[in-house]
């Protein structure tokens, strides 16, 4: 996905003389292209991630539009009153790229995993929180993020990330994608976890279900119409997410419909609240994260969804 | 008038408005009154009555606790009136401890959180030096500021980047929020690190108009940044709050505002 960010990233500066990109000397070669024919404007700000965002937000106040990029967890905590102050309060229109987000780099151990950045980013006013689920949703979103003209988090994967679209459906800022309709039970995926969501969506087919299966890339500002709507037709919303259960995308779902009338029973799956480690890949993280279809599954069924 | 009665009917301002706000900070404010009064009345391209001059040049206040400094700067400075000074702090002011995003017209970033402003100039300096423009950005600074790392991030970015449109002075006036800075952290010798850093430095007293002025004119000329170490006195004017760190947070009674008064010399 990292280099899906890098090839569009080229395509659209090439249009757009204001686009920057600030990265904290990660990347390698990813971004030669890009220096190929703008070598100012891809700027190596060093392993310094809190003057990184505020030299954005910095040079958005002077009209340029900023990316910084770097590993999730420096991107986010590490400079997260840099975020707060200069780009969410000041409303600056930055996007805050977060590469290798959730259990990427599972194998780096806790330092590098990201499991609090959905829930520190949609806690700031004015920021826009998009997790997009592969390649392909990336090349779509990204642009409708530069026009958004607002501070943005995008929180992407690492690389060789499935696709997991098929046909390539247009796909719109805020609104969520469905990938397959259903009834009763809706599963509610946000960002590179969606592969984990169509095998959960096999698995409750096989047991007779009709699951409804969404790409819910847009975090924040949530989409109310569809939540709404979900409301009256379905029994069960199931939410998925390779974040900390608390705080991330399902709380925000479970916040939102909780507010609501006669609101479907709400089962929230992603990383429960402790350090995953001693890893050595994703899948080995999420296993320890019980982020398994077996896992799910049997929490389905404790709870009488299947 | 003189920069230095304009200096004056500023400190004095100054201890009117804590006194009648209830601000505090005053300490802190009067230290850094003839850097701004040199920068405003001297150095700065600056169009008062059109703030949002795209040729204007930039000052960004890092130790946004002496914001009172900056808005009577301003006020007398023709942005607005010094009367709405004494709005300060009241619900809906513009005028808030720390300049907040409402701010008056002049201020051009908000500030509180300690070591923002110099990473944010040095965006905004790179932006205009790869845009070719013309603006300057000054940055001010206190010493307890420095301590924040973000500061030496950015003074390694701009040196790297030879931002020569950037200028940073340090209100070294030797006392931070609960003692003295050069014993809290190990500052000095502060110029020899500032250049250490690959910025060109100087080192004035803060309080001399004429040397203030001139090593702001230097600058001007030099091809990389520039960090002036400018000596001054916390509480400076005003003979019972000069190097008393009670007034970081005290507020003046009328009685001493009085005192304040004659001591600067304002009728």
């Amino acid at each position: 996905m990292r280099n899906a960010f890098a090839r569009v990233l080229t395509e659209l500066a090439k249009d757009d003389e204001s686009l920057l990109l600030f990265y904290a000397d990660i990347g390698n070669r990813l971004f030669n292209p890009l220096k190929e024919f703008a070598e100012e404007r891809a700027i190596n700000a060093g392993i310094a991630e809190a003057n990184m965002a505020s030299m954005a937000a910095g040079s958005a106040m002077m009209g340029h539009k900023p990316f910084i990029y770097t590993i999730t967890p420096f991107t986010t905590s590490r400079n997260f009153e840099q975020i707060k102050i200069d780009i969410a309060y000041q409303n600056q229109p930055v996007i805050i790229v977060g590469t290798g987000s959730g259990l990427s780099y599972a194998n780096l151990g806790p330092t590098h995993h990201s499991f609090e950045d959905i829930a520190l980013m949609r806690a700031l006013p004015n920021m826009h929180v998009i997790c997009p689920a592969d390649a392909y949703e990336l090349e779509q979103l990204m642009p409708q993020l530069i026009e958004l003209d607002a501070p943005c988090y995008f929180r992407i994967g690492k690389k060789n990330e499935p696709a997991v679209h098929e046909g390539n459906p247009v796909l719109t800022f805020g609104k969520v994608h469905v990938m397959r309709p259903g009834e009763r039970i809706a599963v509610l995926s946000t960002g590179t976890i969606m592969p984990l969501a169509q095998e959960l969506v096999s698995e409750l087919t096989e047991h007779g279900l009709s699951p409804e299966l969404v790409s819910f890339h847009t975090v924040k500002p949530l989409d109310e119409a569809y939540l709404n709507d979900a409301i009256t037709r379905f029994d069960h919303v199931i939410t998925l997410e390779e974040h900390n259960v608390s705080g991330g995308f399902g709380s925000a779902v479970l916040e939102y419909v909780s507010e609501q009338a006669n609101w479907p029973r709400v089962h929230r799956f992603g990383i429960p609240d402790r350090f995953i480690d001693q890893v050595h890949s994703t899948a080995d993280a999420r296993a320890k994260a019980g982020l398994t279809v077996a896992d799910i599954m049997s929490t389905l069924s404790e709870r009488g969804v299947v | 008038m003189t920069l230095n009665s304009i200096a004056a009917q500023i400190r004095y301002t100054l201890c009117d408005v804590s006194s009648q706000t209830k601000t505090p900070h005053l300490g802190s404010c009067l230290s850094c009154v003839d850097i701004l009064t040199v920068l405003y009345w001297r150095t700065m391209h600056i169009t008062p009555n059109n703030p949002a001059d795209p040729e204007r040049d930039y000052f960004l206040l890092g130790k946004g606790h002496a914001a009172s400094a900056l808005y009577t700067t301003l006020a007398y400075r023709d942005y607005f009136s010094p009367t709405a000074l004494y709005e300060h702090g009241q619900t809906g002011s513009q005028f808030e401890e720390h300049p907040g995003i409402h701010a008056p017209a002049g201020v051009e970033t908000v500030s509180g959180s300690l070591g923002h402003a110099l990473s944010l100039a040095t965006g905004m300096a790179l932006s205009k030096q790869l845009q070719g423009a013309k603006n300057r950005f000054y940055v001010l600074m206190g010493d307890g500021e420095i301590n924040e790392g973000t500061v030496w991030e950015a003074a390694m970015f701009a040196a790297g980047k030879r931002l020569s449109n950037l200028v940073a002075i340090v209100d070294f006036n030797k006392l931070q929020g609960t003692g003295e800075s050069t014993e809290i952290m190990h500052l000095e010798p502060l110029e020899e690190k500032w250049r250490a850093f690959g910025w060109h430095t100087m080192r004035v007293d803060g309080h001399d108009i004429s040397a203030l002025e001139q090593a702001l004119e230097a600058a001007k000329s030099i091809q990389q940044p520039v960090c002036i170490v400018a000596d001054t006195v916390k509480g400076k004017g005003v003979s019972f709050m000069e190097n008393d760190n009670n007034w970081h947070y005290r507020i003046p009674t009328e009685e001493e505002v009085a005192q304040a008064k004659q001591e600067l010399g304002i009728s």
